[in-house]
């Protein structure tokens, strides 16, 4: 059943066309990842789900619920936390999830099973003033009050940037333990290491959604057969590479390069060779199963071929 | 109603954490009302008075000695030279010059008048004028002592036949601090409820948490409500302590109805908090309520009568001032505490700041609305 239904959603700010026609359906109980880098269009469709922002054209149903004519119910049912660090510096840990607790009629006690995974390590705390908390002790705090009525709905925005990866990790499996509660959870990152932690993702950019499906599945949709290139002085070889019109497009990952052919050349290693110059043995190319990240590069490159060439 | 009193509980806890909220709101009543009904005072003491004495005669002496006996001149010797008393004049040092002529006593004697020459450092016109009309008060005297006691009357004018008794009505000693302490009043009562509502308001925006209030079902209404209410008892909290440092420290009558006063100021906040609330809406961020708070805080204080009177304004600046609440306090708090006006005496600007408080804050309400 879908849970969630975002249909054909655009929203512009002046020129900038932050959404385009994005549409999608996370299902209940599900942990659903909206991917994409910085910019991508990420923040502003979270607003507009969460009824703080209204859309230029199209409609957003949570539960059945549209979330510009029913924000009431919508916000009933919706847990929402911001990117940024939204709660009150000047009030103590526990003062803040009293507040949020009271405004939407209920308590910290009624509410104390519910949020207890999240807020248990934050209880020897209480007493501090929410401002001179650490980083992954906010995200904590801030995913507590997000919690603290009790939501059927999660919306959380990139809530591990900026966050220590023991954090991170952490993080991940409460959302995953919430999820088994019954939790529905849609959730945005721009790490695509955490896209596999999900049930189902989403890759956005430039205000465009590029694919939907389980990370599986998107891995398995990789259309291109993929190369990597280890050696040493890659940066000097990646221009030739860029260069050379035998390449899709190079870039670099980690220690390695990833290319992508337009055509395969009939000996690979030869044609490095060549390409670079250098004696036999500089240089190892390999064939390669895809990770997101490659996915991810390839469908920008569709999106926008240009910059798929020159920037990445 | 509910909602409205935990966002009260949190304001408060909040602004009684707040180390800058704290001194501002128990502090700056004292500070304000030890420090500026002192310094904001038009009364001008301690001029310094060069006398050339050309004559040296014993009636330009005793000239002399009438500035000397005045609190309000410091007098100093001349010499002989106008030019060197000039010089004193422009580098500073002294503020009005006399210069007597030589044969003063013997043309007073003589024609029954004479002149003497006032030089007068008029930068500042207002205190110029005042050291000018005291120093005539004083030559004035003179000349009737001098009428007195010579019993020539070749110079008598017509004037010295009549006699003016003066009875300043509301403040009979003219003190100048009695005036002053309910102006004072209407700045601090306009800069808590201007200032720190519309800080307080934008901080919630500057730190983001407004992101997490829109969320929740608290209602726009009651969140304004529960932001405003804190300054709006905060400012009439202050407005006690200024009357009661006016009433015990400064000895300021308080001839009116408190209740009318309070009323009155009740009214006036919630006109003054509308405007914080809107220019709230207008900015993102703190440093720019201080901003824009100065441009309307500036141009409604200096045309609101607190150190001049309204009616001697030029007719434009009296058609501005309409829309000046302050102008409407000033005018108000005066008339209640010096001269004990009662609510039929205020009733026609009690009646529209009522209106002016309905336009302001629905005005704000809505832009508040379309904007957050």
């Amino acid at each position: 059943m879908e849970f969630l239904e975002v249909i054909r959603v655009s929203r512009s700010f002046g020129p900038v066309n932050a959404l385009k026609e994005v549409s999608f359906s996370v299902n209940r109980g599900e942990l659903f990842g909206l991917i994409g880098p910085d910019g991508a269009g990420k923040t502003t469709l979270f607003r507009i789900i969460a009824s703080l922002f209204l859309p230029d054209e199209g409609k957003i149903l949570v539960k059945g619920y549209n979330v510009v004519k029913d924000y009431k119910q919508v916000r009933r049912i919706t847990g929402y936390m911001p990117g940024r660090f939204s709660l009150y510096h000047d009030l103590t840990v526990e003062e803040n999830l009293s507040f949020y607790a009271t405004v939407f009629g209920t308590t910290l006690k009624d509410s104390a099973a519910y949020i207890h995974r999240v807020y248990s390590p934050l209880k020897p705390f209480r007493k501090r003033l929410a401002g001179k908390l650490s980083g992954g002790m906010k995200q904590k705090l801030a995913l507590s009050c997000a919690l603290i009525h009790r939501p059927e709905f999660l919306l959380l925005d990139e809530p591990t940037t900026g966050v220590d990866a023991v954090s991170r990790k952490e993080f991940w499996e409460m959302l995953e333990e919430l999820r088994n509660m019954g939790v529905t959870i849609l959730v945005s990152t721009p790490y695509m290491d955490e896209a596999g932690q999900c049930d189902r993702v989403a890759l956005i950019d430039h205000g465009k959604l590029l694919q939907t499906g389980s990370p599986a599945e998107i891995v398995h949709n990789f259309s291109a057969k993929l190369y990597a290139i280890r050696g040493r002085n890659l940066y000097a070889l990646l221009g030739r590479l860029r260069m050379s019109p035998e390449v899709k497009y190079a870039f670099m990952f980690g220690r390695e390069i990833h290319l992508v052919f337009y055509r395969v050349p009939g000996r690979p290693a030869r044609w490095l060779e060549n390409l670079s110059g250098s004696p036999q043995g500089t240089f190892s190319i390999e064939p390669l199963d895809p990770g997101m990240e490659d996915c991810f590069v390839e469908l920008m490159g569709e999106n926008h071929p240009v910059d798929g060439k020159e920037n990445i | 109603m509910r909602t409205i009193l935990f966002l009260l509980q949190k304001e408060f806890l909040q602004i009684f954490r707040n180390r800058l909220m704290l001194p501002v709101i128990f502090v700056l009543p004292l500070v304000q009302m030890l420090i500026l009904v002192h310094a904001a005072t038009l009364e001008m003491k301690k001029i310094d008075l060069v006398v050339v004495d050309r004559d040296l005669s014993s009636w330009s002496g005793r000239l002399a000695q009438k500035f000397m006996a005045s609190p309000f001149f410091r007098v100093h010797d001349g010499g002989n030279s106008r030019e060197d008393a000039q010089e004193l004049l422009r580098k500073g040092k002294a503020d009005m010059v006399m210069v007597i002529p030589a044969g003063f006593e013997r043309n007073m004697m003589r024609e029954g008048e004479e002149s003497v020459q006032w030089l007068v450092d008029a930068i500042n016109g207002t205190a110029a004028g005042l050291s000018h009309a005291y120093a005539s008060a004083i030559l004035a005297g003179f000349h009737r002592e001098w009428l007195q006691e010579t019993g020539n009357t070749a110079g008598m004018d017509i004037h010295s036949g009549i006699k003016v008794q003066e009875r300043y009505w509301y403040n009979p000693k003219l003190n100048y601090k009695i005036f002053m302490i309910p102006g004072i009043m209407v700045l601090l009562v306009t800069i808590i409820g201007m200032f720190l509502s519309a800080l307080n308001l934008v901080r919630e925006k500057e730190l983001g948490t407004i992101e997490q209030i829109n969320v929740t079902p608290i209602r726009k209404y009651q969140f304004i409500t529960g932001k405003l209410i804190p300054f709006w008892v905060i400012a009439l909290f202050d407005l006690s302590v200024g009357l009661s440092l006016g009433y015990f420290l400064f000895d300021m009558p308080v001839l009116g109805s408190l209740p009318v006063l309070f009323a009155f100021t009740s009214l006036y906040l919630v006109v003054i908090m509308g405007l914080g609330l809107f220019i709230s809406t207008m900015v993102s961020n703190q440093q720019q309520v201080m901003f824009m708070g100065f441009f309307f805080i500036i141009v409604f204080i200096l045309m609101s009568g607190i150190f001049t009177s309204t009616e001697t304004m030029p007719a434009w600046a009296q058609t501005v001032n309409i829309i000046n609440p302050l102008a409407y306090f000033m005018r108000v708090i005066r008339m209640i505490v010096l001269k004990g006006s009662g609510l039929a005496d205020i009733g026609r600007e009690m009646i529209l700041i009522g209106i002016y408080a309905v336009l302001a804050m629905s005005l704000a309400v809505w832009r508040y609305r379309k904007v957050a």
